[in-house]
């Protein structure tokens, strides 16, 4: 890079300026690559849920969990959630389920749907101790978790809806014993406790399919069907932790967060030009160019922003002078004591590197340990922080240097 | 500046405000938020016929009789902010019911209700975090200095950093018991997130001067003496110490006054911290130095 500043500095340049197009938002970057926003940004809901695996055998655990989640994403699939964030965290017998759902108008009717199993059973009729004002139940073994799909049917004779299920191997082989035993009795279909409908059996059913009649509209039975589909929990879940941002809430710290990163970036450019003339010229110059190169990193990564996570970045633009202000401070020092314009700017990078390479390995250190011991909102700032520090470093040094070598010639 | 021989006067500066927030911190305790102590905290705004405080508290305590419920108005962002215990979705719902009935244009804008269990584990995190940031930074500066070693151990430039860690954390923290006594103001993780920053930026200031030190200490080995050498790298370097936190405080002020609400008191914390990491870089950890050097290095 000493031969040829000039050309790296142009490469530099433009790649800054691609950045820009592909950063600011409502441009052509945004149509082809729309920018992640975290939840406290764009309104939505983070949901933890508690697993409880204490029924589940040890050796099932991590089937059970990734099972679950599985089944929690069709579900919120169904209520047309953009790329809905579902993760799992497991501690021995706990395992917490985060649900990450972004810019869902009614949350409790989406929290209802998550927690929601459908609960299908067949009961026989006890009609030795059945009267006149009661019917007695008794269980069957069959029940909705031998269900592998379910589908819409109309009944061709009606056109009345109805929902078509079949049973796996072993809910086929119950359902005809079940079957087998009670025929000319009626069998009842209960749903979340709920009698459906009581048919009488005609004969043993073998095959594993049953249709269930029901008195449904068109969209109570699809809705009947896409539970089953989504199946059910294998494992009970309860809601220990809800934060839900509004949407208008989201924008209004969106838009304020941006304000404040201009109005800092402005008063940091203020204060190198005032405090260092020509040389805080280049040192704004790096500055834009840090703020357009991180932005096109975090978009290519790509980095969900949260608010702590812009925060990050903005802190990281106060910082990311730092290391001019070092060196800067070093060539006004090698040119009193003498040495031509030049060689002093050459001499105060080379001076100045050890104490830029010591405090940034401090906040690299920071941020790492952050990033692994804390959760998700955490880790964005952290990792805003850590991109934002590496390339402060090769803003300030590199493309500073470039700026005064091109520059700033000795006078012969 | 003679800031070495003056160094009474800091120390002793320092030992009343770092013995001040010790004292906030163990005799007012921290105001825990939800997050970590479990619980549900509500920011709702209603911007058609505003109720006044006191209605807001009577509907929560006594038309929905919810425990323990308190409630405050924030002024800068016009919206109410309701504490009380952890409640499920389905009451969560019938409140908001209620609530919409009794004021039409009652707006939510954040909700978040979260048990306790979650809450200790974060708290257990943080604190691991903040220790482990401690020791890494420590060890850090004993080896970036090892080549430092004379008159006193390189080891000895990371205690000192650990103490200047401790002392510009003291200080926002004990700062926020007193806000949590006066005022309820609560700590939360980025409240941890902002000491650990803070102690990622202070130490920045103090490595710009122990790095001169190191040099200056190579360059003229012997020849003056090390209180002399260190009350001259403390003043080479004042002005690029100012210079590189105060671009931070800018970024920091701006954040604060037109920031979101929901950063402000991260942006506080770190406005306290950042200010404190100043003063102890040149006022502390330099003339700490002092303290822990053998007597005939110092004259």
């Amino acid at each position: 890079m000493r031969r040829h500043p000039g050309l790296y500095l142009v490469i530099i340049v433009l790649v800054a300026i691609l950045a820009a197009f592909f950063v600011v938002p409502k441009g052509i970057g945004t149509k082809w690559m729309p920018w992640r926003l975290g939840l406290d940004l764009v309104g939505g809901s983070h949901l933890v849920y508690q697993v409880d695996l204490s029924k589940v055998a040890p050796a099932d655990q991590d089937s059970v969990v990734s099972g679950l989640r599985d089944v929690i994403e069709k579900r919120v699939n169904l209520f047309g959630v953009s790329e809905p964030q579902i993760f799992t965290a497991k501690s021995g017998d706990q395992a917490q389920l985060i649900v990450e759902l972004a810019g869902v108008k009614n949350v409790s009717d989406a929290i209802g749907q998550i927690g929601e199993t459908p609960l299908l059973d067949f009961r026989e009729v006890d009609t030795a101790s059945s009267t006149a004002t009661g019917t007695q139940y008794i269980y069957t073994n069959l029940t909705g978790q031998y269900i592998t799909g379910a589908q819409l049917i109309f009944d061709q004779t009606t056109g009345q809806p109805q929902v078509s299920i079949s049973f796996n191997d072993q809910g086929a082989q119950i359902f005809e014993q079940v079957t087998a035993k009670n025929v000319g009795k009626p069998l009842a279909i209960f749903l979340d406790n709920q009698l459906i409908e009581a048919p009488t059996v005609q004969s043993a059913i073998s095959g594993g399919k049953a249709v269930i009649t029901g008195n449904f509209t068109v969209a109570t039975a699809q809705q009947l069907v896409q539970r089953f589909n989504a199946g059910a929990l294998p494992a009970p879940i309860t809601l220990i932790n809800q934060q839900t941002i509004s949407a208008s809430l989201g924008s209004d710290s969106l838009a304020k967060v941006i304000l404040a990163g201009l109005i800092g970036t402005l008063l940091v450019i203020l204060f190198m030009l005032f405090y260092y003339r020509m040389f805080g010229v280049f040192a704004a110059l790096s500055l834009i160019i840090y703020i357009l190169l991180t932005l096109g990193l975090f978009k290519v990564i790509p980095i969900t922003l949260s608010l702590a996570g812009l925060a990050g970045f903005i802190l990281t633009i106060g910082m990311a002078v730092d290391a001019n202000i070092l060196i800067f401070e070093r060539i006004k020092e090698e040119i009193k004591r003498g040495l031509p314009r030049a060689s002093a700017i050459e001499e105060g990078f080379r001076r100045a590197w050890p104490s830029i390479r010591d405090s940034n390995t401090s906040t690299i250190i920071t941020a790492v340990i952050l990033y692994f011991f804390t959760s998700s909102f955490v880790r964005g700032f952290a990792l805003t922080l850590l991109i934002g520090v590496l390339v402060s470093l090769f803003s300030a040094i590199t493309t500073t240097r470039l700026f005064l070598r091109v520059f700033i010639k000795d006078k012969k | 500046m003679n800031i070495v021989g003056r160094r009474k006067i800091w120390f002793t500066l320092s030992t009343v405000l770092v013995g001040l927030a010790v004292i906030a911190i163990v005799s007012f305790g921290f105001q825990e938020s939800a997050e970590f102590k479990g619980g549900t905290l509500w920011n709702f705004s209603i911007p058609v016929n505003t109720p006044a405080l006191a209605d807001v508290q009577t509907e929560f305590s006594n038309t929905l009789h919810v425990p323990n419920a308190s409630v405050s108005f924030d002024s800068t962002n016009q919206s109410f902010f309701v504490r009380f215990d952890t409640i499920d979705e389905t009451t969560h719902a019938t409140y908001l019911a209620a609530l919409k009935t009794q004021w039409a244009s009652f707006n939510e804008l954040s909700f978040e209700s979260i048990g306790p269990s979650i809450g200790a584990g974060l708290l257990k995190n943080a604190i691991i975090a903040i220790i482990l940031v401690l020791i890494g930074i420590s060890l850090y500066i004993a080896f970036a200095f090892r080549k430092a070693s004379r008159p006193i151990s390189s080891w000895k430039y990371g205690w000192i950093t650990l103490l200047t860690l401790f002392h510009d954390v003291l200080i926002p923290a004990g700062l926020f018991a007193l806000l949590g006594h006066l005022n309820n103001v609560q700590i939360d993780t980025n409240f941890i997130v902002a000491l650990l920053v803070v102690m990622g930026f202070s130490v920045h200031d103090t490595i710009v001067v122990f790095d001169r030190i190191r040099e200056n200490l190579l360059n003229q080995r012997g020849k003056a003496p090390f209180a002399t050498i260190i009350n001259d790298s403390v003043n080479q370097t004042l002005a690029r110490s100012v210079n590189t936190s105060l671009t931070l405080i800018l970024v920091l002020l701006a954040l604060y006054f037109t920031g979101p609400f929901d950063l402000k008191y991260f942006v506080l914390t770190l406005l306290v911290g950042v200010t404190t990491g100043i003063y102890s870089s040149i006022f502390i950890a330099s003339p700490a130095l002092i303290l822990v050097s053998p007597k005939e290095a110092v004259k």
